[in-house]
């Protein structure tokens, strides 16, 4: 048995303490907002927060996360009020598939906690998720006026 | 090339347009259609107070727009919608959409048309049966309204889903009067607006279905659940062509959650387990034994070279033919002549390709994403073996598509797998390396170019000889002509409204050796207008500096008889300030080209340092007649410069004993957001056709950017992925 917080609420779940947390998000938690796009922490779609760390989760195994407070993409919002980048996601009408978006959020807010007021080079810096669709002016656009909202 | 929809009592047959198109697919009915209803649950449920098929309306006003096009990221279904809804003078913010499943659409005898979302098609070729739905809609409505008031529905005129009676002042809105008005009958040949009056559709309005995907609600395929479902991971033979051999199942049958080692078809062998991760777990630890078959040797070496012959090989398979391009060759004053070549490309599309299958004895039921329903539903009748009237196939969001979702071997598979497990719910999961090294590919192909100049740098003539790949021979060979691929010529016709040669050159020929190698091709975001855009446009401009001439000027030359493909090309040359120098060490391409009925161009600007390319601005233009929707076409064009650019830079698949070497992005990259140039958009709408507008300006990335970086470095790059020739992106 593992002990999985995720979004503020504890989970036990029996699984080989080697599963990626994002499996065991996924399939044994339900949560399927963060995404499966590569495995090998290339390509961002399964970011989640660990203790407030965007984290590839697809290669990130759940025994490590057995303390930490998880946030997923699912758990951004608070009290059913969206999280500002999700706001200005909205606004920007960045998302085109959307497959990819759950890991950009996550990515976005983590560089917004650090850098509140990113610069261009601050986001091409931290924002190396794939987006296969193209949406990167968008995403670009948005970052900049969720640090302004 | 047109698709002609055949009925008859037994047999219905599905058939597409041709480029990015699909299948012709004979779907053998259960004679029970005929005489009763298709079981509930093998449907969706649509909103009654049916208006036509296209609309419904809902008595609290909500406008239900039905939209059969798969929406993958693009936007036709928000476009469509605005079509609709345009016509219908819909109240915007009550507008929702709804899906017939395909089943539901054979019930219907097919009034719902093509599925398909491909080949740039959704919009370009639904556009006016669409209109006319939501315009005879609106005829209903106000007709149910004049008649409880007793007037003349001439006196009548909708707007904002309200109706008023003008002389009395009477107002009611759809949702009062949907019901009387589904009772009237369906008027035909409505007349339609001017699109200079559209007050929704042109205008530049958000997508419908954002809000679900940034809160991680959003159901794609991979999401999608039910009690008592089970898992599969699925290996191929690594060579195509190869099949299974043996397996040793009694070896991971007991690894925790493995319910079941079966084999798929000849070549292929899944797990099936409580979880996906168990599944895939235990296929790695699984020995299978393989007979590779007859293609253990090939290479892309190997290949290359095949390809290579058909450079000079006698052919009769011509795309364009003017005068005598040999005699204006062999007495040019000048020749120029170069080799291209073009890789195998991946999709890759995000969420790897899978479904969730259900078999009973008399039922089977799939849950997927798919670019074209009725392709699914078709691989999902024949893989289940039950007659139409006892399947049903089911939409959910597609994590990308880019062609690769046309195709429906992914459901197959999971029916062919849940039919081992009669009553089991099974979701079908390809692994990242098992979706890149067992897909279908962008087609190989390589290009030789010979020009003739006369004295004074006029082009007098130009062979181009393709030699490579023909996707149709594989994926649709009804759709050969004489055994010719019609589409290898994408972009280079002679006429017709898909995509014309748009140069002015007196003796021309284009022709195509075909070598198809046992890679298996596809249709791919562009698909050959890629690489026919990137030799021919690459070339014009080797030709016009082996003239000594600007590459504008020397393309204006030749393209007065091509005023839409010159309108673009223009357009770009004014942005991009082509008459006045560019930054200090920053150096421009420009290259124009049509295809899926519009027309693109682009300008590049790139700076080169070492390896590595800058790549500061691109100007792209597009007439796609009509622009339903500027913000979203927008999105589209920045969109296929990241997806061209990738391709061009850190794309490409190789070949190794016959099978694919890239198995994830590490070694089949995407551009990211320090990559990605500052792409803008010209929407130059002429309003007099209609064409495509998720793929064209792909066709412009590669050479707009590769003749920039010819302007900056005086290297011609003439073979692809540039990471092989280390180039980079800054
Ligand atoms: S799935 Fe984790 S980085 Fe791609
Ligand atoms: S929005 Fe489709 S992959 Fe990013």
């Amino acid at each position: 048995m593992v002990r999985l917080n995720i979004n503020g609420k504890d989970h036990h779940i029996d699984v080989d303490p080697n599963t990626p947390l994002l499996w065991a998000i996924r399939e044994n938690i339900g949560l399927t907002g963060t995404k499966y796009g590569c495995g090998i922490a290339q390509c961002g779609a399964c970011t989640v927060h660990v203790d407030g760390v965007a984290t590839r989760s697809c290669s990130y195994p759940v025994s490590a996360a057995a303390n930490a407070k998880i946030v997923t993409i699912e758990g951004l919002a608070q009290n059913g009020i969206l999280h500002k980048v999700q706001k200005a996601w909205i606004e920007h009408d960045v998302p085109q598939c959307g497959y990819c978006q759950s890991g950009q959020i996550m990515a976005a807010v983590e560089l917004l906690k650090n850098k509140p007021k990113p610069t261009d080079a601050d986001i091409d810096r931290e924002m190396t998720n794939i987006c296969r669709c193209g949406t990167f002016q968008q995403i670009r656009a948005a970052i900049h006026a969720a640090a302004n909202a | 090339m047109n698709f002609v929809p055949k009925m008859n009592r037994r047999a219905f047959v599905i058939g597409t347009a041709a480029a990015g198109g699909g299948l012709a697919l004979g779907i053998p009915f259960g004679g029970a259609l005929a005489q009763s209803a298709v079981a509930g649950d093998l449907h969706e449920q649509l909103t009654s107070n049916e208006l036509g098929i296209w609309v419904a309306i809902k008595p609290d006003d909500t406008v239900c727009i039905r939209v059969v096009r798969a929406e993958m990221g693009q936007g036709s279904q928000t476009g469509l919608a605005q079509l609709i809804a345009e016509e219908l003078e819909a109240d915007w913010s009550k507008v929702t959409t709804e899906y017939p499943t395909p089943a539901d659409n054979v019930k219907r005898k097919r009034a719902w048309g093509n599925y398909n979302s491909s080949g740039s098609r959704a919009i370009r070729e639904s556009h006016q049966y669409v209109r006319e739905g939501g315009a005879a809609a609106r005829m209903m409505l106000i007709l149910a309204a004049a008649n409880e008031w007793k007037v003349p529905a001439s006196e009548c005129t909708a707007s904002n889903s309200t109706i008023t009676h003008t002389a009395s002042g009477k107002t009611t809105t759809y949702g009062k009067v949907a019901e009387a008005a589904a009772k009237l009958p369906v008027p035909e040949k409505p007349a339609l607006k001017n699109p200079k009056d559209w007050k929704i559709a042109g205008k530049p309005l958000k997508r419908l279905d954002t809000a679900d995907k940034v809160v991680g609600k959003m159901m794609y395929s991979i999401d999608y659940t039910m009690p008592g479902m089970l898992s599969a991971a699925i290996k191929d033979c690594p060579v195509f062509g190869g099949k299974v051999t043996s397996f040793d199942a009694a070896k991971v049958s007991g690894m925790k959650g493995v319910k079941k080692v079966v084999q798929v078809d000849d070549k292929s062998v899944a797990v099936v387990a409580d979880t996906w991760w168990q599944a895939k777990t235990a296929l790695k630890a699984l020995p299978i034994v393989w007979d590779k078959g007859s293609n253990e040797k090939v290479s892309s070496a190997s290949i290359a070279k095949w390809l290579e012959e058909g450079l000079t090989a006698e052919t009769k398979f011509v795309g364009n033919k003017a005068g005598d391009a040999a005699a204006a060759i062999s007495g040019a004053a000048k020749k120029v002549e170069a080799i291209y070549s073009y890789p195998y490309q991946n999709h890759a599309c995000l969420e790897p390709m899978n479904a969730t299958a259900l078999y009973t004895a008399d039922k089977c039921e799939v849950w997927t994403s798919s670019q074209n329903g009725e392709a699914a539903y078709a691989a999902a009748i024949a893989a289940s073996g039950l007659p139409a009237d006892k399947v049903g196939v089911h939409r959910l969001m597609l994590g990308t598509g880019f062609g690769r979702r046309t195709r429906s071997d992914y459901v197959t598979e999971a029916v062919l797998i849940a039919k081992q497990m009669p009553g089991t719910p099974i979701k079908l999961l390809k692994s990242r390396e098992e979706d890149m090294t067992n897909g279908v590919y962008h087609p190989v192909t390589q290009c030789k170019l010979t020009g003739a100049l006369d004295k004074d740098g006029n082009v007098t003539g130009l062979h181009m000889r393709i030699s490579g790949q023909s996707i149709l021979a594989y994926a649709r060979p009804e759709a050969m002509q004489a055994g010719a691929d019609p589409i290898t010529f994408q972009g280079l016709n002679p006429g017709g409204a898909e995509g014309v040669f748009g140069y002015d050159i007196p003796n021309l020929l284009i022709d195509h050796s075909m070598r198809n190698p046992h890679i298996p091709p596809w249709f791919w975001r562009g698909v050959n207008n890629n690489q026919n855009a990137i030799y021919l446009e690459s070339f014009i401009d080797e030709m016009a500096h082996a003239a000594g001439q600007d590459p504008l000027v020397f393309r204006r030359k030749m393209m007065a008889k091509f005023p839409k493909h010159l309108g673009v090309l223009n357009a770009v040359a004014e942005r991009v300030g082509w008459d006045k120098p560019a930054p200090q060490g920053v150096f421009r391409g420009i290259c124009q080209h049509m295809g899926y009925g519009s027309y693109v161009a682009a300008a590049a600007e790139v700076s080169v340092s070492g390896n590595k390319v800058k790549m500061h601005r691109i100007v792209a233009a597009t007439n796609p007649g009509h622009a339903v929707n500027p913000a979203q076409i927008e999105r589209q064009i920045a969109g296929s410069f990241v997806y061209g650019l990738s391709a061009l830079f850190h794309g490409g698949i190789t070949i190794k004993d016959g099978a694919v070497v890239e198995t994830n992005f590490d070694t089949f990259g995407s551009i990211r957001m320090s990559e990605m140039p500052k792409v803008e958009s010209i929407i130059m709408p002429s309003n007099d056709f209609w064409g495509g507008v998720g793929e064209p300006t792909i066709f412009v990335a590669a050479p707009a950017v590769l003749n920039a970086i010819f302007a900056a470095t005086g290297k011609r790059y003439r073979t692809f992925p540039l990471k092989d020739q280390n180039l980079q992106i800054a």
